[in-house]
């Protein structure tokens, strides 16, 4: 029987799963967010997991959740509080209750809240009958006792059935929606086509949450989200590990070398070693090192060799870098870094975000070692960034720092698909085979930049290597004069790839009271707010920076306009201090939050307004 | 010697000792053994049969690792024990380079350890020349991971107290196919054995017994040393009997578990008694018994010790690529960009 709902017609919505990790929620996010992504609503996500595979069952400590923003506009980041929460148990429901916004759709597994769990969780008493959840739109499904039931004539175990609640309610979410169930019943014939009987099982629990849904009186209104208005193009999700994999594979195939990644798994950017060890098909040689260290030399060596070299990291593995990160400096040889950032220091919080390698990622080295850093801002632009950091690796002979974070890596966005067409060219300074008079550090006089020769080019054998060398000649000398004429020469190579970027550009006001100043995976949350409060007349702007080092040319410029400048970031001050040292002139406030969170809305508005 | 066949491409003419001088002038001790082995190794790439553009010579840190300035190939001297790290980049990157690492006992065995180890558990096609002389040179004197017991340096002036490692036995424990052990004092031994090297698919250890004539003189000598080699060294050939000593009928035999020396006509012992060197033997039991011998009771055994085939990391690598090239659907970064969920707004 199908009952007469409202629709309730939504500019945007936040989804928020939680449950015990195990409790297969990461699956559960990843499939809604995708379903969303076919529907044709922009979305971005945010998984949100303990460093634990399996954390004591039932604890706090052990809830895994993957929120998904989905609209109808633009969706700029993964959304303060949610507005439907489902919670597969006591604990999860605890950790999250406090980004439920008030009013909020919380559907929970009634089955899961018996008295031993209500108190592993920290209740002192049931939230579900003590009244603590007046004021939400509660629905208390018996999704364990459903799913066992819809499975009794399975032949499955207990351990396999349980194993599809997350199927049921996902189901509920797509009735809340008006989904169908298409996407995810493909999804699920391609993971199980070998197991007949779980893909069976997974497909009737799916059908079995929709159904609840669907008889239930407390569902009387269900959500309608309609598909945004993007350009036209084709479209997917992507997380900003994978955009970051795939925007290399792009940016060897433009400057026709083929993709080397020399890395060492490390949370949270393991994912772009996983995702490029799948593209062997494109000529990706991915070599799983020993180490950190291995990671980077080895790429250093496949530079050399005349290979796009790459290394990717976190936090703790990029100090272990460090050494090679010189070598490669002195060398002048093309090596993309990427660091997804995590919360330090040390082991620190390795699956929470944060934005603190930056003094590392500018100052870490020995002597002066200047290397550019960039910064990606949102997880589908991760590929357009690490393509940049390639071309600019390339085209200059440098070693280059792509800082992303946790957020960008794990989370994902909608992606315009490009046509690799309408991508630039690289063109690395490659020497030709028995180039006259070839010498390792004679360099092009507008760019500094030397010429590139791989073993085995016929004619052009030379040595480089740790020790400092006379400039042109390659020849290993301490003299005093030429130490320091190398030493400019290298920092004045990379300042000028100033004038190969892109100038800054500010959203919001172009001039006026106050300028918000941030980089990284902050974007998208400081521009929702900056843009809502210009658009009721607020003089304020936003400098959101990708380029760190060397930065745009017009910094001082856009600084200019405003009578204030605050930077915000998830640290304790790495970039406002970068600026104070870069751009002494202005007087900098700050804003830091250093708790492995991202900003809020609400914070970001409050800082503002209190500023204004 | 066997001509050496694998996919390097070979030079159109023949080569002299000449062509690979650098022309940069030498700066090691005079006396140094590296001075031997880089006349060695001249003396044998010529007779590898690639042209100088296709070998890669890469160093760590250490009196051992300036080999690459010395020599007219391609070189790279990289940052302390790091070298087999960056020459598994520049083999994967380029299959088609005859790669080459001049490293020392501290770059190799002590800060490098890690990478020495990995590089030879792989197995991948790299020739190391592992300079040992058993102390920090460059630092003017400490001791290695290859120093004696109770070895007197200047961090140690009270003696070690730790054990050391040995180099043999490290790489056939590690999985190594081919090991080989030579004295500085001995190029032929040397050039065979850099040569056997290069001939061989897969990592290629080359421990030369080097002396360090300024902070650790003579550390060698009590097996290398003129008056004591023939009784004290054991000149190992493949397929020959194991057989030393000044008339050379001191000989190895193998009883009750155990190496055993004895002498050929003595107590009924004859020739054939004595073990024959198997270095292509895939089971390294009794290589790694010849390569801990040491005196009093034992000589030293030198010469190419295993030369086992196995598979190589490199080919194994390229074989993989070249396999989902063909089986894959995805040819390109377009290909890839479309494929798996997609929509379209239109």
């Amino acid at each position: 029987m199908t009952k007469k709902t409202k629709v309730k017609e939504l500019d945007n919505v936040v989804v928020k799963f939680v449950g015990d990790s195990g409790d297969g929620m990461q699956l559960t996010g990843t499939l809604f967010s995708d379903s969303a992504a076919v529907f044709g609503n922009d979305l971005a996500t945010f998984p949100d997991y303990p460093a634990e595979i399996r954390a004591p069952h039932n604890t706090v400590a052990g809830v895994s959740g993957f929120q998904v923003h989905i609209g109808k506009s633009k969706v700029n980041s993964f959304g303060d509080l949610c507005h439907v929460l489902v919670a597969m148990n006591p604990a999860s429901l605890k950790a999250n209750l406090k980004v439920a916004e008030r009013g909020a759709t919380i559907i929970v597994d009634v089955d899961a809240f018996d008295e031993e769990a209500i108190k592993k969780a920290g209740y002192l008493s049931n939230p579900l009958e003590d009244k603590s959840l007046e004021g939400y739109n509660l629905i208390k499904a018996p999704i364990t006792t459903l799913t066992r039931g819809a499975l009794a004539d399975s032949g499955l175990n207990k351990k396999q059935v349980d194993k599809t609640k997350n199927m049921f309610a996902l189901g509920m979410i797509y009735y809340l929606f008006n989904r169908d169930l298409q996407h995810t019943i493909e999804y699920l014939s391609d993971k199980f086509s070998e197991k007949g009987e779980m893909l069976e099982a997974n497909k009737k629990v799916l059908q079995a949450g929709y159904d609840f849904a669907d008889t239930i009186e407390a569902l009387d209104s269900t959500f309608q989200v309609s598909p945004a208005k993007l350009e036209k193009g084709k479209y997917r999700n992507i997380t900003g590990n994978v955009a970051a994999a795939w925007g290399l594979l792009a940016a060897a195939e433009k400057a026709n070398l083929p993709l080397y990644l020399g890395s060492y798994p490390i949370t949270p950017a393991t994912d772009i070693l996983v995702e490029l060890s799948k593209h062997k098909s494109l000529g990706a040689k991915v070599f799983q090192a020993e180490d950190e260290i291995a990671g980077i030399t080895s790429a250093i060596g496949a530079a050399f060799a005349g290979n796009l070299a790459v290394t990717t990291t976190s936090g703790p593995g990029l100090s272990l870098k460090v050494e090679a990160m010189g070598l490669a400096v002195i060398t002048e040889l093309p090596l993309v870094i990427i660091d997804v950032q995590r919360a330090g220091p040390s082991t620190g919080m390795p699956t929470k975000s944060e934005q603190s390698d930056l003094y590392q990622a500018l100052f870490s080295r020995n002597g002066d070692a200047p290397i550019p850093v960039i910064a990606a801002s949102s997880s589908a632009n991760c590929f357009y960034y690490a393509f940049e950091a390639a071309r600019i690796a390339l085209e200059h002979m440098t070693p280059v720092i792509l800082l992303t974070d946790g957020f960008l890596g794990n989370g994902s966005q909608l992606f315009r698909i490009p046509k690799m067409a309408d991508l630039p060219v690289i063109n690395p300074p490659i020497a030709a085979p028995n180039e006259p008079d070839y010498k390792p550090y004679r360099r092009n006089p507008d760019t500094l930049v030397r010429r590139w020769a791989f073993p085995g080019t016929p004619g052009l054998r030379h040595r480089i290597g740790g020790l400092e060398k006379e400039n042109v000649t390659g020849v290993v000398t301490t003299d005093a004069a030429n130490h320091e004429l190398m030493v400019k020469l290298r920092a004045e190579k990379v300042n000028k790839i100033s004038s190969r970027i892109p100038k800054q550009t500010v959203t919001g006001a172009q001039q006026g009271d106050l300028l918000i100043v941030s980089w990284g995976s902050s974007e998208g949350v400081i521009q929702t707010v900056v843009e809502s409060m210009a658009a009721d007349g607020k003089k304020v702007g936003h400098a959101h920076f990708n380029y760190i080092m060397p930065l745009p040319t017009n910094v001082d410029e856009i600084f200019n306009n405003f009578k204030k400048i605050i930077v915000a970031e998830q640290n304790m001050g790495q970039f406002v201090n970068y600026l104070r040292m870069a751009h002494p002139a202005f007087q900098y406030e700050q804003y830091n939050k250093v708790q492995g969170l991202p900003f809020t809305e609400t914070e970001i508005k409050n800082v503002i307004s209190k500023l204004l | 010697m066997d001509a050496i066949y694998n996919s390097i491409e070979k030079s159109s003419k023949e080569l002299t000792k000449e062509d690979f001088q650098s022309g940069q002038m030498v700066k090691w001790c005079p006396g140094c053994g590296a001075h031997v082995i880089l006349a060695s190794i001249l003396n044998t790439f010529p007779k590898i049969g690639y042209n100088q553009d296709k070998f890669v010579f890469v160093s760590g840190i250490g009196c051992s690792s300036r080999f690459p300035y010395y020599i007219n190939t391609y070189g790279f001297h990289g940052i302390h024990g790091r070298a087999s790290a960056i020459a598994t980049g520049v083999k994967l990157a380029n299959p088609g380079l005859s790669v080459w690492v001049a490293t020392g006992d501290g770059d190799s065995l002590a800060i490098g350890g890690n990478h020495f180890m990995h590089a030879v558990r792989r197995n991948i096609d790299l020739n190391i020349i592992l300079f040992n002389n058993q102390i920090y040179g460059l630092t003017k004197g400490q001791f290695s991971p290859t120093s004696p017991m109770g070895s007197v340096t200047k961090t140690s002036p009270f003696g070690t107290i730790e054990p050391p490692v040995n180099p043999g036995k490290l790489v056939l424990g590690v999985g190594g196919s081919f090991f080989a052990r030579v004295p500085d004092n001995n190029a032929h031994l040397l050039g065979e054995a850099v040569y056997a090297a290069a001939k061989h698919d897969g990592t290629s250890v080359v421990e030369v017994l080097q002396n360090c004539i300024i902070f650790n003189d003579k550390a060698h000598e009590a097996w290398v040393g003129k008056e004591a080699r023939e009784e004290n060294m054991l000149v190992l050939e493949h397929g020959k009997p194991m057989l030393f000593g000044k008339n050379m009928k001191k000989g190895l035999m193998f009883k009750n578990g155990k190496l055993l020396v004895v002498e050929v006509g003595k107590d009924g012992v004859k020739e054939s008694d004595i073990l024959v060197h198997d270095m292509y033997d895939d089971n390294p039991g009794l290589q790694i018994m010849l390569i801990e011998m040491a005196p009093p009771h034992f000589p030293v055994a030198v010469g190419i010790i295993r030369a086992a085939k196995r598979d190589t990391y490199d080919d194994l690598f390229y074989e993989q690529i070249e396999s989902a090239k063909k089986s894959s659907d995805i040819k390109c970064v377009d290909d890839l960009l479309n494929s798996g969920t997609v929509f379209e707004i239109r």
